[in-house]
């Protein structure tokens, strides 16, 4: 049994957008949500900027109750239950059902639990007051307590995952979601990935001096992907999902359909061959690009826009090769290619799922975002693709087919294709 | 203090748990916290540790346990009161 899978909601709380409209505006436009935090220039961080939602925290009453909101704690939680619960309205479903929707599952991911949150329950304990903790730390302190949320809101009642690979989590939640659908095992998954870059996580990716740490005092300008003057990358938060359907069920009940979830592919490249804990092995990315476009049925000559991953790290480069190595197109046959952390810094788990958000809403609307801060390209980017593939101000055009990959920490990689349908 | 008095403030700690509030204003003795308010077991914890923090009492796991309607509450609230003073 093989099914078509198709895109009926989306919800996102990004850095620089809260919710659809606020987010399509800001990429149109190319606003950047990075931002300077005085905390971290108290904590003598060495990067002191970062992309944080927006975000009404007592607004989570408008889709929880406050019984479950009281004790709610977890930024990345709350995150993950707004994005979700705004694709599920989205997609034309209510929240309510008195009995379990057997067919409808979810798979969200994220990285670890609110270590801010957390520090309260290691006080306490060390305090020898563990009795004071009450009954709603374990269910956040959980790494599946963004999909326990969800799901049991929603009353979702068929698989329920939650998966976590590094930056690479939000395109494999997708693609979980989509080969559920696919193989008949589910009618409509849930799905998308949340992270909230807390004090603690950032501090640490500070240390391994991978954060951009010349902007502090021009923090719009911190996040520079593919540029010479890229120092690093800016941690970003939020939370983006999408309600995948069977494409019959879909157009059975009239739904509105962003786009079609053509297929995708994940896989580690098994630190072997240059790959590392830290950095992709290129094979393991050129394999898992190719695999998607097999699984995909689509060739490498009709992509129309490269959602990267591109984190403004040395990395870029080396990305940019690989895309052209798997895709067999190089200077100006390259397509069409933008990095989202350009205006919203790189999201770690929430990435994948927020920039396929972006990329759907290319697709929807028939435009490509502007790479921001992108002034003074890398001139090894140029000798591999043409700076015309490159834009910096927003671009009027057809898409019809966007790739989209993340790779992460511990050599995981993610792609997926996307078409109009 | 008074039965009245704790019954009141009562009213507040378990607040945040009861999902339809307005069922707090008749609460006598006789309302037991589950079937009637509908408080999910596992918050019953989060109730004696909100009391224990407001009475500024030490609640032990036995009397914990008999703590299932508005008028056990009270009963053990006072007990512990007058223990500690």
């Amino acid at each position: 049994m093989s099914r078509r899978v198709v895109v009926t909601g989306m919800g996102v709380v990004a850095p620089n957008g809260v919710g659809l409209p606020a987010f399509l505006a800001a990429i149109q436009a190319g606003v950047s949500g990075i931002r300077f935090v005085p905390q971290y220039q108290e904590l003598n961080f060495s990067c002191q900027v970062a992309g944080t939602p927006e975000f009404n925290w007592e607004g989570l009453t408008n889709y929880i109750s406050e019984v479950s909101f009281h004790g709610l704690k977890a930024t990345n939680i709350g995150y993950g239950i707004a994005a979700a619960l705004d694709a599920w309205a989205d997609a034309g479903y209510e929240y309510n059902t008195d009995t379990p929707r057997w067919d409808t599952g979810c798979v969200f991911g994220n990285s670890i639990a609110d270590t801010e949150a957390m520090k309260n329950v290691i006080t306490k304990v060390d305090n020898k007051e563990a009795k004071k903790l009450g009954s709603r730390v374990v269910e956040q302190a959980m790494n599946s307590g963004v999909t326990s949320y969800i799901s049991g809101r929603l009353g979702l009642g068929n698989k329920v995952v939650t998966n976590s690979v590094a930056c690479a989590t939000g395109t494999q939640a997708i693609l979980m979601g989509y080969e559920y659908i696919k193989h008949g095992y589910a009618t409509r998954m849930l799905v998308g990935s949340t992270e909230h870059v807390d004090t603690y996580v950032y501090g640490a990716f500070d240390s391994m001096r991978v954060l951009s740490r010349k902007f502090n005092d021009a923090p719009e300008k911190a996040s520079r992907p593919m540029s010479l003057t890229a120092g690093g990358f800016v941690p970003g938060s939020g939370a983006g999902a999408l309600v995948l359907e069977d494409m019959e069920y879909a157009l059975a009940r009239g739904a509105h359909i962003y786009a079609e979830v053509r297929g995708g592919a994940t896989n580690s490249g098994g630190q072997r061959g240059g790959g590392s804990m830290t950095a992709p092995n290129p094979e393991g990315v050129i394999r898992c690009v190719q695999d998607a476009l097999r699984i995909s049925g689509i060739d490498a000559s009709q992509i129309d826009l490269v959602s990267g991953h591109l984190t403004a790290t040395m990395a870029d480069k080396q990305e940019i090769q690989n895309w052209a190595t798997a895709l067999g197109r190089r200077g100006s046959s390259f397509p069409m290619i933008n990095s989202l952390k350009s205006m919203i810094g790189h999201c770690l788990s929430a990435a994948g799922s927020i920039e396929t958000v972006a990329s759907i809403l290319q697709i929807q609307h028939g435009f490509v975002h502007p790479n921001i801060n992108l002034e003074d390209p890398n001139p090894e980017i140029e000798e591999i693709i043409n700076m015309d593939c490159l834009p910096t101000k927003l671009v009027k055009k057809e898409i019809n087919i966007v790739a989209k990959a993340n790779f992460g920490f511990g050599d995981v990689n993610s792609c997926l294709l996307f078409s109009k349908i | 203090m008074t039965r009245a008095e704790i019954l009141e403030e009562l009213k507040t700690i378990l607040k945040p748990y009861t999902v339809d509030k307005e069922l707090l204003a008749g609460i006598n003795d006789n309302t037991d916290l589950i079937k009637d308010l509908k408080i999910n077991s596992a918050n019953l914890v989060d109730v004696i540790i909100d009391a224990e923090a407001k009475y500024n009492v030490e609640i032990d796991y036995d009397s914990a346990e008999e703590m299932t309607n508005v008028g056990s509450c009270i009963d053990i609230i006072m007990k512990k009161l007058n223990t500690s003073e």
